[in-house]
């Protein structure tokens, strides 16, 4: 990376910045060989630089980007919709043994983190073990991966100009095993589980703008004009609304990279809504994973005559 | 100073719950928030932070002010009723108490916020010292002491017992109303416990952080600091510092169309979206720079210049936990020392 910002091939990098804590570096431009001595690359770095590059698009010269085999889903479906610029970027295709997630390690009990060894990208990610203020915890790696992690799409790159570093296999689950529970649940559990889930929304955005498929310049719920504010639920119907109007408008678009849930503060699990219609578009027009590549033709923009028609199931 | 054991816990707030209003960290699938108890609430007194902050039981995330109905072609105008029953809040930590005292220099000072107001009069505060303080904890920079919380009912968490302490009028009312589940303890023992928190405080990460340079003063000089080009890259603009943070007291006014009528409400509001002060000139701040910028030095230049030094953060560490990009107040902070700025 030192070498292609210093022969000018890329203006700048974005990748992760160490962080002040053992596991919370934070995605950042590097413009110098100097600056990228702060580079990390860890089971940590979980955010998806994909809808960095809307606005690194904007900018002179290429950025080099690292993504991680899903991020890579997320940068493809953006080339499609026409948000970031291939020409302008490098991407170096990194690979990954599974993202962890913080507050599943402290969801088993560890408090006062000061090291965290063992997740390392170049070790063999099974162990974690943690110095606290309490004393030293250990916690399996596969424990801490964040859910998505456990439904991996694949160790391929969709999209790269170079790879690096080797994945591991962390699928352990079924992608839709989550979605089929609830849909075998009655009218009355559902509404439930939706209920206490969604009643915890605070109305941070954050499932929005972390999202690569909401790209759009100007979101509705920002504007002013509109009954629906974007920063209070009048009432309970509206927490549920804006979730809702979210998971249709990202149908189709979603590539199910899981970003929403591992940034949500109330750990709501946001992509089951995405992966519900994920699940659907797979049973009403064929198997289908956006971001795949820039040619196919998408299942809702698409018309044949097989389509169901409204109302019709398969 | 009195105790009660674990186990009589259930039953004392039971007994606050049947004859008041009584909100205490509660489990709501799988998250720690304050919530309305009653007989069926997951009480948790166990997680350290709840993810928002005591302040949404005095200052709600949404709130109606007042209805407007047109009837026989002319306007009603109903104004909400002010907070008028009395109510325990139960469980808070040192850095919310302190946060609550930020709040009420904006809401109690001229003009004073009678709807605030009304609900600060009618709570009394049960706080609760921090067993286990974790990494992100950093109260102990603002002056604050996680092992004696102030509010007027203080206690400690030990082994089976909860220590009880009152320290204002209100206090001693409710330990009065809660006698009967009571015992006496001693204050040797909650000495102890104390020297523990604080000698666990002195190993965190972040409790030597200085604020050196962040004095109120210099406003121009950080404001126009190119350490902001750099810091707010990460930010993705999105409201989750503001809405779990303890102090953050912007709020938009509202109106909400009924179909028959209006309902004015307000809510929360953050500095971190694009609309936040939009007045019919337009906006005031027109970037992401501009706006990360602002709520940092909100909190630690502008509300200590007008507020006798006082910051407006208490460094409960809400942001550091929560922040989707890892970016916080903590490392504004450290960035402006490593540039000697």
């Amino acid at each position: 990376m030192k070498e292609l910002l210093q022969d000018g091939t890329v203006n700048r990098v974005l990748g992760w910045k160490k962080g002040d804590l053992p596991y919370n570096p934070e995605p950042a431009f590097f413009k110098s060989a100097e600056e990228l001595d702060e580079f990390i690359y860890d089971g940590f770095c979980g955010a998806n630089l994909s809808k960095y590059m809307i606005a690194a698009s904007a900018l002179e010269g290429k950025t080099l980007v690292l993504l991680k085999p899903c991020d890579s889903y997320s940068f493809v479906q953006l080339m499609k919709e026409h948000r970031v610029d291939r020409e302008k970027a490098y991407i170096i295709g990194v690979g990954c043994k599974g993202k962890l997630d913080i507050e599943r390690i402290k969801a088993e009990g560890v408090k006062g983190i000061e090291s965290i060894s063992g997740a390392e990208i170049d070790g063999d990610c099974s162990t974690l073990k943690i110095g606290t203020i309490y004393g030293e915890k250990e916690v399996a790696y596969k424990d801490a991966m964040l859910e998505r992690c456990h439904v991996c799409k694949g160790k391929e790159h969709r999209i790269y100009d170079e790879l690096m570093l080797e994945s591991a296999d962390t699928l352990d689950s079924g992608r839709f095993e989550a979605v089929e529970a609830i849909e075998n649940m009655t009218p009355e559990q559902k509404f439930a589980f939706f209920k206490n889930e969604l009643s915890k929304c605070i109305r941070c955005n954050a499932c929005r703008n972390v999202c690569p498929a909401c790209s759009c310049r100007k979101c509705v719920f920002d504007s002013t004009k509109f009954d629906s504010a974007q920063k209070a639920n009048v009432d309970e119907f509206e927490e549920k609304m804006f979730h809702i109007i979210r998971a249709f408008h990202v149908a189709g678009r979603c590539t199910d990279c899981g970003e929403c849930s591992r940034v949500c503060p109330q750990g709501i699990p946001l992509h089951l809504f995405n992966r519900k219609f994920i699940k659907d578009i797979n049973e009403y027009y064929g198997e289908y994973q956006a971001g795949n590549n820039v040619e196919d033709e998408t299942p809702l923009t698409d018309f044949t005559f097989d389509d169901l028609e409204p109302g019709e199931r398969r | 100073m009195k105790k009660i054991t674990k186990k009589d816990l259930a039953a004392l707030l039971r007994f606050i719950g049947e004859n008041e209003a009584l909100y205490i960290p509660g489990r709501v699938s799988g998250q720690t928030n304050y919530v309305r108890y009653n007989e069926n609430t997951d009480v948790d007194l166990d997680t350290l932070k709840t993810v928002k902050s005591a302040k949404e039981v005095f200052f709600p995330q949404s709130e109606t002010l007042y209805t407007v109905k047109t009837e026989d072609g002319k306007y009603r105008i109903s104004q909400e009723e002010l907070q008028n029953e009395e109510f325990v809040l139960f469980g808070v930590k040192a850095c919310d108490m302190k946060g609550i005292e930020v709040l009420d220099k904006v809401f109690l000072s001229e003009p004073v916020d009678t709807f605030y107001k009304a609900r600060r009069e009618k709570g009394t505060i049960v706080t609760m010292a921090c067993g286990e303080p974790e990494e992100s904890c950093f109260c102990k920079v603002f002056g604050i002491d996680c092992a004696e919380p102030q509010g007027d009912v203080t206690l400690w968490n030990f082994g089976n017992e909860y220590f009880w302490k009152a320290n204002t009028e209100k206090g001693e009312a409710l330990t009065e109303k809660c006698s009967s589940f009571l015992k006496d303890g001693d204050e040797a023992t909650v000495d102890a416990i104390k020297n523990a928190i604080r000698t666990v405080v002195e190993k965190l990460p972040y409790m030597n952080l200085s604020l050196e340079g962040w004095d109120g003063t210099k406003t121009e000089e950080k404001f126009n600091s190119p350490v902001w080009e750099e810091l707010y890259k990460p930010c993705l603009a999105c409201g989750t510092c503001t809405f779990v943070c303890p102090t953050c007291q912007c709020y938009d006014i509202k109106d909400y169309n009924t179909g028959k009528g209006v309902q004015r409400y307000r809510c929360w509001d953050s500095c971190m979206y694009s609309d936040f002060t939009m007045m019919a000139h337009g906006n005031n701040r027109t970037s992401q720079l501009q706006r990360y910028r602002q709520r940092f030095m909100h909190k630690l230049v502008y509300f200590p210049a007008n507020n006798d030094g006082m910051y407006s953060c208490v460094g409960c560490g809400r942001c550091v936990d929560k922040c989707p990009a890892s970016t916080n107040i903590v490392k504004v902070i450290k960035a402006f020392q490593k540039e000697g700025k």
